[in-house]
């Protein structure tokens, strides 16, 4: 046995494809999950170059305007304030809980799911920005206005479903936005003077 | 018995694996021809800005990207440090936009085009004069569905 020459064992290389796979998959996952993120917004369709600029008729109880100045100050309704503050002056002027007449006036609206609905659905959130403002300064506002959105929605759809917005189906959704719809306005940009 | 006494005489039947690797590269060109790879090289830095109420853009395939920011330090001597707009690969002009969404359009099925998504990939240092005629071109364009590119905020 001993004077027998020894084979050298060959290196079982079965599975050597299943490591292949493996790092495959690995980069696979991590190159698909680097899915950008975003503020969804959607623009306003251009106005034809020859129509008359018209403005709408709004009631001035009916729109809170959010201005942004080129050191990134927000004015919200004529008195300066500060981002953290932001959402929940938003929140209050979007529900407007307590019936306040200079705030949104209140419509009833029918909505499936929830019968008939009080709801602020001629609210406007106006939206203007100097061509200074930093844009971090911008998606802030942009985002807490968001933030101020999901929040009522949250609220009122925990309150039906006992779910989140987002864990509702479509058509419960649908009617969540009935009540509160997302009316931002962007002013079309104006130019403040200088830089 | 003499059956049993050749003591680790016997080898396990190899498998046939040298095929396996094939497989596997044949696996993965497939996943590169099937996915659409829209990486394109910068040429401006940006910082995306951060935010918390983000959602994740769906349908890749839809979306077009827009860069803004000011020129990498390669581009510096020739472009100057103001910021500048990145499409695709070159750098352009606000006025071109128009052309090139209309031409991404073109490029995408018929049905698929009112869903496309322009995400605008900007500096948090951007000054929103630029964005604004980003913006403006881009409703001229009827691209209108657009999305801020923003990083998740960590408290």
């Amino acid at each position: 046995m001993a004077s027998k020459k020894r084979k050298a064992p060959g290196i079982n290389a079965t599975s050597s494809a299943d490591i292949a796979f493996m790092l495959l998959l690995f980069f696979l996952l991590t190159s698909s999950m680097d899915t950008d993120k975003g503020l969804p917004r959607r623009l306003p369709p251009p106005v034809p170059k020859d129509q008359e600029k018209k403005d709408m008729d709004i009631k001035k109880r009916n729109i809170m305007v959010v201005l942004i100045n080129s050191s990134n100050q927000i004015l919200c309704d004529n008195e300066y304030i500060e981002i953290s503050q932001l959402k929940d002056k938003v929140k209050e002027f979007i529900d407007n809980p307590y019936n306040d007449e200079h705030k949104p006036e209140k419509m009833a609206v029918d909505v499936p799911y929830f019968g008939e609905m009080q709801v602020t659905k001629n609210h406007v959130i106006s939206l203007q920005n100097d061509r200074g403002t930093e844009y971090q300064a911008y998606i802030n506002v942009q985002n807490e206005l968001a933030a101020a959105y999901t929040e009522l929605r949250d609220d009122v759809s925990r309150r039906k479903f006992g779910k989140i917005f987002v864990e509702l189906d479509e058509e419960q959704q649908k009617a969540v936005q009935l009540i509160y719809p997302q009316k931002i306005s962007e002013a079309e940009p104006k130019n403040y003077g200088g830089k | 018995m003499g059956k049993f006494n050749k003591a680790g005489g016997r080898e396990m039947p190899e498998l046939n694996t040298s095929s396996l690797p094939d497989l596997v590269f044949a696996f993965l060109f497939f996943i590169m021809m099937v996915t659409t790879m829209r990486e394109v090289t910068l040429k401006v830095v940006f910082r995306a800005p951060q935010a918390t109420e983000l959602q994740k853009l769906e349908k890749k395939s839809l979306v077009t990207f827009l860069y803004v920011g000011e020129p990498t330090v390669e581009f510096r001597a020739k472009m100057g440090s103001e910021t500048r707009l990145q499409l695709n690969d070159q750098f352009a002009e606000i006025s071109e936009i128009q052309d090139y969404i209309a031409q991404e359009k073109s490029s995408m099925k018929e049905e698929d085009a009112p869903f496309m998504t322009v995400s605008i990939k900007a500096d948090r240092e951007t000054r929103m004069g630029v964005i604004s005629d980003v913006k403006q071109a881009l409703r001229e364009a009827y691209a209108l569905k657009i999305s801020y590119s923003a990083q998740t905020r960590v408290n």
